[in-house]
């Protein structure tokens, strides 16, 4: 099973960006689930989504405590401790932010989070994107599909298929482009080589 | 056909595939998905309806009590604060058996104030003499919606279905949505025998004296027992057209030559299934999953603790002061002289929202292995996080600093 | 304006005969003299027997069903004390939902209109439902014995602003309801009397056939609650009219739009001499006097408010004070 936790700040999407993932898994043919981190919060507060994806059905409702892979909206976010709380070693960190990523891990080690080598972190600049290509700063979809393009856990074909089921014309076109743009970012699969098994021994 | 939805929205198609007559609905979290799903459906022509936004969850229930009673069938829905309001009209619409049904998204009540999930709501309007069902996931929230129209209209009773707010309100999971023609092949039109109309006057609601109260009483409380039957059949019915059971009153899964067993409500079902299916001891633990609180399954509980020696009962609200939760008091009472009847642990978990999580199962079996353990206990409580007696859990908050 | 029958035919004989739908059966509970139950008979011959009602928990619910019996020969519901509109509401959607043309009657009395339904109303009101509301006033809550409530006049005695040393009866005025139902623009809205019949049932049919909300207030007498000798409710409740105190006027869509003049107006005395609860305002004292005054002023105020006073140059036939219809039947006219 794969757990994704997304954080970001209310009104970018978050819960958005949970669904549309486990939609893409789903239309993929895997078995997802996706929900809010349950708050009462207004715009720009912090925010979290959950996003769980499984070969076969499971039947949990808890929350995500060790999350394989985190999905960072809002890089201010980035250095605070809740938001890094049991990240797995071995998963990865998506992040959207305008710096570059030496400058990321340098600014988490300043506040005392030690980074190792192979910790993966991803940054994507995704607020831009979307700024370019909707006309609105909402980064969620350019991360979904950068996501899905690192791991390789579903086909950017599936995340295209979910997004035609909620959105039509033109407002469809852009969010194509932006899944173009999102996958274009990062190095596909490169974070494929253990994310297909090792996190699926929980359950699957 | 399955789909990946949100489970208001799947809440929201199900009902709208009952073809309510009337809906009427108040704002409240975490209910307002279902709501505003229902109020999309009849705004886009998908659900012929009249939505009638309510100035209160209290006018939400007289209005689709009147609907009912005028002879269309009606829905609303509601949560916490929101039942509390509208206890007076549950009372009176379960007195007078108007049939009718309704969604409680169920969350804790204030105070302290909390959004977030238990069963404190439902529980609270427990007596109130509605028909009370608890779902599991969001398949069993649109099934149980599905046979809730079912049940009322036949008992004429009013049904109460209740999911667990967030948790599964909030939650996009696939599930499997009967089509158009599968439900109305299931549920009949409405037909209700004591309606208001003018070419056969009634009068419903009356001044009940001493000498017939009792009997009045009675009579609702035995359509309870016939109840009981009438949940096992339309499950039967259920599973017939759609192939899914949803456990009738009471469901048991796991080895039938456990020694534990773990009886609960609502969502943290799937948790703990799946908790067991990893678990080491799984052929020891039996899952005994209550669906229907309301009538309670006295008899197929004392049938499914067969064999056990222990018998955690899991309580998401509270008896402030009584001696157990609710729960927990209503299963001892069902198990009390029965020979050989498993030891009860009851345990209060998931209040206000607190995460239930797949650790919970082996927390809970190392209290059945514990003999020390309380009969009664909040299982997940954080001793370091009480301060003092009525300053915390905070709810107040000085405005200076000590 | 209804035609007049010619001359030479009895008006009381016509009456006599004229078959009129009985919606409220006799041989119910209520106390003798009750104003409420004559004025729910009147507005039921009015509606006719195409009516769902629902019914407030109050005096009228309790004499008129009590199980196993009911005076009731149209569909009537009694739900609870506070979500009548409510209830109506939601029957009124059902009628809409089945296409049926049946018309909905909520009834209540002052408590369950002027206090604990008026959220429900104010809603029912605001959604534009087809249902006529009447609200039976008769100034307390009299089901639970005399206690003052939203509609107490000022200076009444109930059991609640009881007489003392610190008391002269309530305290606060009457809340002016009708108007806080005029500022919801509703269509039609209306205060009528049991003191005339044709008034009142002419205003119930003017309701019925209006689209969406109405609401008529109906001034009530209670014998109990009042103090006053049951006979005297009808002639109690002119001297209300005649005095000013309750004004008979219509509203449509929130605007004043028709008045019954009252052609000899009437001091406020003669309203409050035979009412047991305002006894303590004849007595011979400064604090009485002021009282007196007060709701003289009061009926002043309304009649300079709403133009109350027949203009001595109207030659027009519309009823006045003491033209209109009014009831003769079970009492002889008093002063």
């Amino acid at each position: 099973m794969v757990e994704i936790r997304i954080h970001g700040r209310g009104g970018q999407g978050i819960v958005s960006a949970a669904y549309l993932l486990a939609l893409a898994a789903f239309e993929s043919g895997l078995y997802a689930q996706a929900f809010p981190s349950f708050g009462a919060e207004r715009r720009g507060a912090p925010i979290s989504a959950f996003v769980r994806i499984n070969k076969i059905p499971f039947a949990r409702h808890c929350q995500i405590l060790s999350p394989d892979y985190l999905i960072i909206l809002d890089d201010s976010l980035l250095f605070l401790r809740e938001t890094l709380l049991g990240v797995d070693a071995s998963g990865g960190i998506l992040a959207n932010s305008r710096k570059s990523l030496p400058e990321i891990k340098n600014q988490l080690s300043k506040r005392g989070f030690s980074i190792r080598e192979d910790h993966r972190i991803a940054i994507v600049g995704a607020t831009e994107i979307s700024l370019a290509h909707l006309g609105k700063p909402i980064p969620n979809t350019v991360l979904v599909s950068a996501f899905i393009s690192l791991t390789g856990i579903i086909s950017g074909a599936c995340l295209e298929k979910a997004l035609a089921r909620r959105f039509a014309g033109e407002v469809l076109e852009a969010n194509l482009s932006l899944v173009r743009e999102g996958a274009r970012q990062v190095e596909e699969n490169a974070w494929v080589d253990q994310a297909s098994d090792t996190r699926s021994q929980t359950y699957a | 056909m399955l789909e990946a939805i949100e489970g208001s929205q799947a809440i929201a198609r199900a009902v709208a595939m009952c073809r309510p007559q009337v809906v009427a609905a108040y704002p409240i979290t975490p209910q307002t998905h279902i709501v505003e799903g229902l109020s999309r459906l009849i705004a886009n022509g998908t659900l012929s309806a009249q939505y009638i936004s309510v100035e209160s969850e209290f006018s939400a229930a007289s209005v689709v009590m009147g609907a009912s009673a005028a002879g269309s069938r009606s829905y609303t829905a509601s949560a916490s604060q929101g039942i509390l309001l509208m206890t007076e009209v549950l009372y009176n619409i379960a007195g007078l058996r108007i049939p009718t049904v309704l969604t409680v998204a169920n969350r804790a009540v204030s105070a302290p104030l909390s959004i977030w999930n238990d069963h404190q709501d439902s529980m609270s309007v427990r007596d109130a003499g509605w028909i009370q069902l608890y779902c599991a996931n969001n398949q069993e929230a649109v099934d149980t919606t599905i046979q809730a129209f079912f049940i009322s209209e036949k008992t004429e009773i009013p049904v109460m279905v209740c999911v667990d707010g967030y948790t599964l309100t909030h939650t996009l999971e696939p599930v499997d949505i009967p089509s158009q023609e599968e439900i109305d092949a299931f549920l009949p039109p409405f037909h209700f025998r004591r309606t208001l109309d003018p070419q056969n006057p009634i009068t419903v609601g009356t001044l009940v004296s001493p000498d017939f109260f009792t009997e009045a009483r009675a009579v609702n409380h035995q359509a309870f027992k016939k109840a009981i039957k009438t949940i096992h059949e339309t499950d039967d019915l259920f599973f017939q057209l759609t192939g899914r059971r949803l456990g009738a009153l009471l469901s048991v899964t796991g080895d039938s030559t456990a020694k534990t067993g773990i009886l609960l409500m609502g969502s943290v079902f799937g948790t703990l299934s799946d908790a067991l299916f990893s678990h080491e001891e799984k052929d020891e633990i039996r899952l005994l999953k209550l669906r229907s609180f309301r009538p309670f399954p006295k008899e197929d509980l004392q049938e499914a603790v067969r064999g056990l020696k222990t018998l955690i009962v899991l309580d998401r609200s509270l008896s402030t002061g009584s001696d157990g939760g609710i729960v927990g008091m209503e299963v001892r009472s069902a198990l009390f002289g029965q020979k050989n009847a498993p030891r009860i642990i009851n345990a209060v978990v998931g209040l206000g929202g607190r995460d239930l999580p797949l650790s919970l199962l082996s927390r809970l079996l190392d209290l059945s292995k514990n003999p020390d353990t309380p009969e009664f206990l909040f299982a997940d409580i954080e001793p370091s996080r009480i301060l003092e007696e009525v300053s915390s859990p905070v709810n107040t908050v000085h405005s200076e600093e000590k | 304006m209804e035609d007049l029958p010619p001359k030479s035919v009895s008006l009381s004989l016509l009456r006599e005969q004229q078959p009129r739908f009985t919606g409220l059966e006799a041989g119910h509970r209520a106390c003798q003299g009750c104003g409420q139950a004559l004025a729910a008979r009147l507005v039921l011959e009015a509606a006719g027997p195409d009516v769902i009602i629902a019914n407030a928990t109050g005096c009228l619910e309790i004499f008129s069903s009590t199980w196993p019996e009911s005076a009731w020969r149209t569909p009537w519901i009694h739900s609870l004390f506070e979500n009548t509109a409510a209830v109506a509401s939601g029957i009124e959607a059902a009628m809409r939902a089945q296409g049926r043309s049946t018309r909905v009657l909520a009834f209540a009395g002052d408590g369950g209109t002027f206090d604990i339904g008026f959220q429900s109303l104010s809603g029912m009101i605001e959604r534009n439902h087809q249902v006529l509301y009447v609200c039976f006033d008769n100034e307390a809550y009299m089901n639970t014995g005399v206690q003052r409530s939203g509609s107490t006049p000022h200076g009444a005695w109930t059991t609640t602003s009881p007489l003392g040393t610190r008391s002269k009866g309530k305290k606060h005025y009457k809340k002016d309801l009708l108007s806080i139902i005029a500022a919801h623009r509703i269509p039609y809205a209306a205060t009528a009397s049991i003191a005339y019949p044709s008034d009142l049932r002419s205003k119930v049919r003017k309701a019925l056939g209006e689209e969406g909300a109405t609401f008529i207030l109906i001034h009530s007498p209670c014998p109990l609650g009042w103090g006053h000798e049951s006979h005297l409710s009808v002639e109690i409740d002119r001297l209300a009219v005649e005095t000013g105190l309750f004004p008979l006027m219509e509203m449509e869509r929130g605007e004043l739009v028709n008045i019954m003049p009252i052609r000899k107006k009437r001091p406020v005395i003669d309203y409050i001499r035979p009412q047991e609860r305002f006894r303590h305002l004849l007595e011979e004292s400064d604090t009485a006097e002021e009282e007196r005054n007060h709701l003289q002023a009061l009926c002043d105020f309304n009649i300079e408010r709403y133009g109350l006073l027949l203009d001595p140059e109207d030659t027009s036939s519309r009823p006045d004070s003491q033209s209109a219809d009014t009831v003769r039947r079970g009492g002889t006219r008093w002063l």
